[in-house]
């Protein structure tokens, strides 16, 4: 039997219905996506900001103070002073700070010594390595400061022999943020993707009415398409949500056009909903669809996808399988289109791949669709 | 082209189906005829379902061949749709989409536009009687008014052919009767109906069945013809003096008597061959018992195919101790519901309930589907709070010791809440473990159940794999491990075969004997039949208590002077809506 509009348009209709009386479904698309993005955006956060740092000042001295002026002064740093050394270990034990800075009593006293007769004592928590080592270069950061300053004010004004200054392209600010959003925006829609469609062919065999539907002049093509299209319509709307949130409340920057944003993120919803839609076909049970779902899309999507892990340092079978997952280039290409604008060369090796995906996922899925209950 | 040929509408040939390996269907021929309704009978696991989804064209057989209007579905299956309705199971609806909605669905999908829509939506409206709730969402709807929803749903397009897999399940009476006269209305414009049913006085009014069981075709013609063949056979000893489960275990050991099951007062008993009646003296019914020829049923012709029922001797009276009481235990009372009411929200599901039960009685909750039967019962199980009013078993008040209670209690699911993947042998020990039994008590509470029931053969099956009469009996066995004094029933016995249900009844029996006190749920009459009184629970109340032939004496009259259980519990539900709209 032939492709009918007015069968395929009642399927979409009927769909739509669903998901507007649904409010799991809402749920999926709106509020999920924002909350996710929160969560990512601001949660995750992988720059050192505002080491909470103790300091133990047992000198009253200048040269002790001016030290811990500098300390105070620094941006990265949120000290906090005392005298006693045993409170200062116990807050770090306690993990109320970071680490601790200790300046003996005859701290000042050595400096004008000279000779580098005069010690600071750093302590840090290395249970968490990465936190104990941003805490010592900042704190070795902050000392070269103070020394330089300290020369400038004797007057040895030392021009150094080499003078670094480095620039960091397509994000001059080094924000984080600009880079973790554009990836988790891909992540949360491989989850919205897949979840919003693994549970919509899985409910209609729970709930007998597959039968139905087939008992009917229904053909496998309306079937599928009335199964995409209202679940890629909400899947843009999600991103549209997620762009809005991204520009607009964290003031994440996009350089690249909205028109190109569109056909990628259409491309990826292809094989999002299409990995969706082939569980929720072939497993029948909306449980069991939404659990394969969720790990078969958002594990991958956030280990494999190089949005958090570099995928270059990866073994090479993992980087062998990280070709596999769409996520991968969808962060490629949302990264670059957020961050850098539109750089072709990347773009168009992406898109190709997310096309292959698209249509690997869709045509495994239109294979699996039964037209009847054993199968094809 | 004959007349013969030209009112067949399906044909079976030889048909088979499997289901990885395990068949499902086996060799079956027959034909289905126009403007009659053809009745597909058999226990659950029979074979039926799989049956209309082959002639739907929803799965292609293994071998033989099907006919669909000389269509074959798989291959012609495009066209044979536009002349096919079929009605599944839990009817096909869409429950978040509004009667409106769902007509228009399938109206579309059906290709019924313009005006032929417009006529046809108006005469299925008034056919159906839901004119007054297109608005309604379907989920909201009664199961009565889903059946009818989705009885117009499937008429879209005016199919020639209507398949209707077990249209009944979960309706009360009252609609399944209104639902048959609406089928009928359309057989006798000349639809092929096939209307599939494990109930066999459902199925008695079918002008042809095709009784089946375990894949297999048993008979295939009018049943009438069949239970015709069985005249004579059919005996009802009335007037017993004294108890009348020891009449009909001593008519069972009867060798003239095939089987036998109570009815009411009256022990109802089919012969092996007519006029070779039992002994009335050694039944020792009393002086006043009178043995009397009854109309046979579908269901004693059906039990003859078989080869027969059971016995009536239960190895498992021998096994189970007396049931004692409780010092300071009321024997009239140990189960007692004092203005039991439970609500949900606004919602009152159990209101103000009373009801005592007697030491060695089986009580039935009937009614239909969503009246109350399972909050009820499930607050006597102390499964679910009581929100106010009394439940107490065994003297236990239900609200302070649940859990002391529960100990005295066996349970029996509807479904049988077994363990699917777990053996038969690990769901004995699973069941005796969690009621407290150990060491060389559980080992031997084990073998006693599994010689008992003789599930020795499938010890290392899973419980999932077993044919459901044994996964009642497994069920069964796995309640009464730690051999309660109580025992709880939900729908124990719907969908299984009759001889499995007299065999379950039976063991049933037999545990009364003992003195164990019997509660069941049920909206299957057949069932009803077997409990010494009934509550009548309906929108939450108990409408009406009573032994069965009180319940049925009560609406006898001179147009009905031998109501059935149905007829009764029709005339009481409706007596009590009429009441309803006077106050």
């Amino acid at each position: 039997m032939s492709f009918s509009l007015r069968r395929f348009s009642a399927l979409c209709r009927k769909e739509s219905y669903q998901i507007v009386r649904d409010p799991s479904s809402i749920l999926i698309a709106f509020v999920l996506p924002v909350l996710l993005l929160f969560i990512y955006g601001y949660g995750i956060n992988l720059d050192a900001n505002r080491m909470r740092l103790g300091i133990v000042q047992q000198d009253g001295g200048a040269e002790a103070s001016r030290f811990v002026q500098t300390l105070q002064a620094s941006p990265y740093i949120d000290a906090s002073l005392s005298t006693s050394e045993s409170t200062m270990r116990q807050q770090l034990k306690n993990g109320s700070v970071r680490g601790v800075v200790i300046l003996r009593s005859d701290f000042s006293a050595k400096v004008r010594q000279g000779q580098g007769a005069a010690a600071i004592q750093l302590l840090t928590d290395g249970a968490e390595p990465n936190t104990a080592n941003f805490v010592a270069s900042y704190v070795q950061g902050i000392w070269q400061l103070w020394m330089q300053q300290r020369q400038q004010d004797q007057g040895l004004v030392a021009s150094p022999a080499l003078n670094l200054q480095p620039r960091y392209w397509f994000n001059p600010s080094t924000v984080s943020r600009n880079y973790l959003v554009p990836g988790s925006i891909s992540v949360i829609m491989t989850i919205i993707g897949a979840l919003l469609t693994s549970l919509v062919v899985a409910r209609e065999w729970e709930r007998g009415t597959m039968e139905a539907l087939l008992s009917t002049p229904v053909t496998r093509s309306e079937l599928l398409l009335s199964k995409i299209i209202p679940y890629y319509l909400l899947g843009m709307a999600a991103m549209a949500m997620c762009v809005l949130v991204a520009t607009l409340i964290m003031g994440v920057p996009l350089q690249g056009s909205l028109w190109v944003l569109f056909v990628v993120t259409s491309l990826f919803l292809g094989s999002a909903l299409g990995l969706g839609l082939l569980l929720s076909t072939t497993t029948r049970n909306q449980f069991v669809a939404a659990q394969f779902a969720l790990t078969a899309a958002f594990l991958p999507a956030i280990m494999l996808s190089g949005f958090v892990f570099e995928i270059r340092s990866m073994p090479l079978p993992v980087q062998l399988v990280t070709y596999l997952i769409p996520a991968r280039y969808f962060v490629s290409a949302l990264q670059t289109l957020f961050q850098a604008g539109e750089i072709w060369p990347v773009l168009l090796i992406n898109l190709l791949f997310l096309l292959l995906s698209a249509v690997f996922w869709l045509g495994l899925t239109a294979w699996q669709t039964p037209r009847r209950l054993d199968g094809n | 082209m004959s007349s013969q040929t030209a009112s067949m509408a399906i044909r079976l040939q030889g048909l088979s189906h499997d289901f990885a390996g395990r068949p499902a269907l086996q060799h079956l021929t027959a034909d289905i005829r126009r403007g009659i309704i053809t009745g597909l009978v058999g226990p659950d696991g029979a074979g039926k379902t799989t049956l209309m989804r082959l002639m739907a064209g929803l799965l292609k057989p293994v071998s033989g061949s099907i006919l669909v209007e000389g269509l074959d579905p798989v291959s012609a299956g495009d066209a044979l749709r536009l002349q096919l309705g079929y009605m599944p199971q839990k009817f096909g609806l869409y429950e978040d989409l509004s009667v409106m909605e769902n007509l228009v669905l399938y109206a579309d999908l059906r290709g019924v536009t313009g005006q032929a829509r417009h006529d046809s939506f108006e005469r299925l409206l008034a056919f159906t009687d839901l004119a007054r709730f297109t608005d309604r969402l379907a989920g909201k709807l009664s199961g009565g008014m889903k059946q009818k929803l989705g009885l117009a749903c499937t008429l879209l397009g005016s199919p020639r052919i209507l398949l209707l897999d077990e249209p009944c399940v979960g309706v009360d009476p009252i609609s399944r009767r209104e639902l048959w006269r609406m089928v009928s209305s359309l057989a006798d414009a000349g639809m092929a109906v096939v209307w599939s049913t494990s109930y066999l006085d459902e199925a008695e009014l079918c002008n042809q069945v095709l009784l089946m069981h375990e894949g297999k075709l048993s008979y295939a013609g009018s049943p009438q013809t069949l239970m015709d063949s069985m005249q004579g056979r059919s005996l009802l000893i009335q007037g017993i003096d004294g108890n009348r489960r020891h009449v009909l275990q001593r008519a069972l050991r009867c060798p003239q008597v095939m089987d036998g099951a109570l009815q009411g007062h009256a022990v109802r008993l089919v012969l092996r061959t007519a006029g070779a009646l039992p002994d009335l003296a050694s039944l020792q019914a009393g002086p006043d018992a009178s043995l009397q020829a009854v109309k046979p049923r579908l269901e004693d012709a059906f039990i003859d195919l078989l080869g027969g029922g059971p016995g009536g001797d239960s190895p498992l009276t021998e096994h189970m101790p007396p049931a004692r009481l409780p010092d300071g235990v009321d024997a009239d009372a140990v189960i007692v519901a004092e203005q039991l009411t439970r609500r949900f929200g606004d919602f009152i599901a159990t209101d103000h309930v009373d009801f005592r039960i007697r030491r060695g009685e089986i009580f039935g909750l009937l009614g239909p589907n969503g009246a109350g039967k399972s909050t009820t019962f499930k607050m006597m199980c102390g499964l679910l709070p009581v929100s106010s009013g009394q439940a107490r078993v065994m003297g236990l008040d239900l609200k302070k010791s649940a859990s002391q209670a529960r100990q005295q209690i066996g349970y029996m699911a509807q479904k049988f809440a077994l363990y699917s993947n777990l053996s038969v042998a690990q769901n004995l020990e699973f069941f005796s473990g969690i009621y407290g039994l150990s060491g060389s008590r559980q080992k031997q509470a084990i073998a006693e159940m599994v010689r008992v029931f003789a599930l020795t053969p499938f010890l290392d099956m899973n419980a999932g794999e077993l044919p459901l009469g044994f996964k009642q009996r497994l069920a069964l066995s796995c309640a009464l491990m730690h051999q309660p004094p109580l025992l709880f029933l939900d729908e124990p016995t719907s969908g299984v075969d009759p001889v499995s249900r007299r065999e379950f009844w039976c063991h049933i029996n037999g545990l009364v004997d003992k003195g164990v006190t019997v509660m069941v749920t049920t909206h299957f009459m057949d069932e009803a039949e077997y409990c010494d009184r009934i509550g009548l629970v309906y929108r939450g109340r108990m409408i009406a208590t009573g032994t069965p032939d009180e319940l049925k004496a009560h609406i006898a009259s001179s147009a009905m002077p031998d109501p059935s259980m149905e007829d009764a519990f029709i005339a009481l539900v409706e007596g009590h809506d009429l009441a309803g709209e006077h106050a």
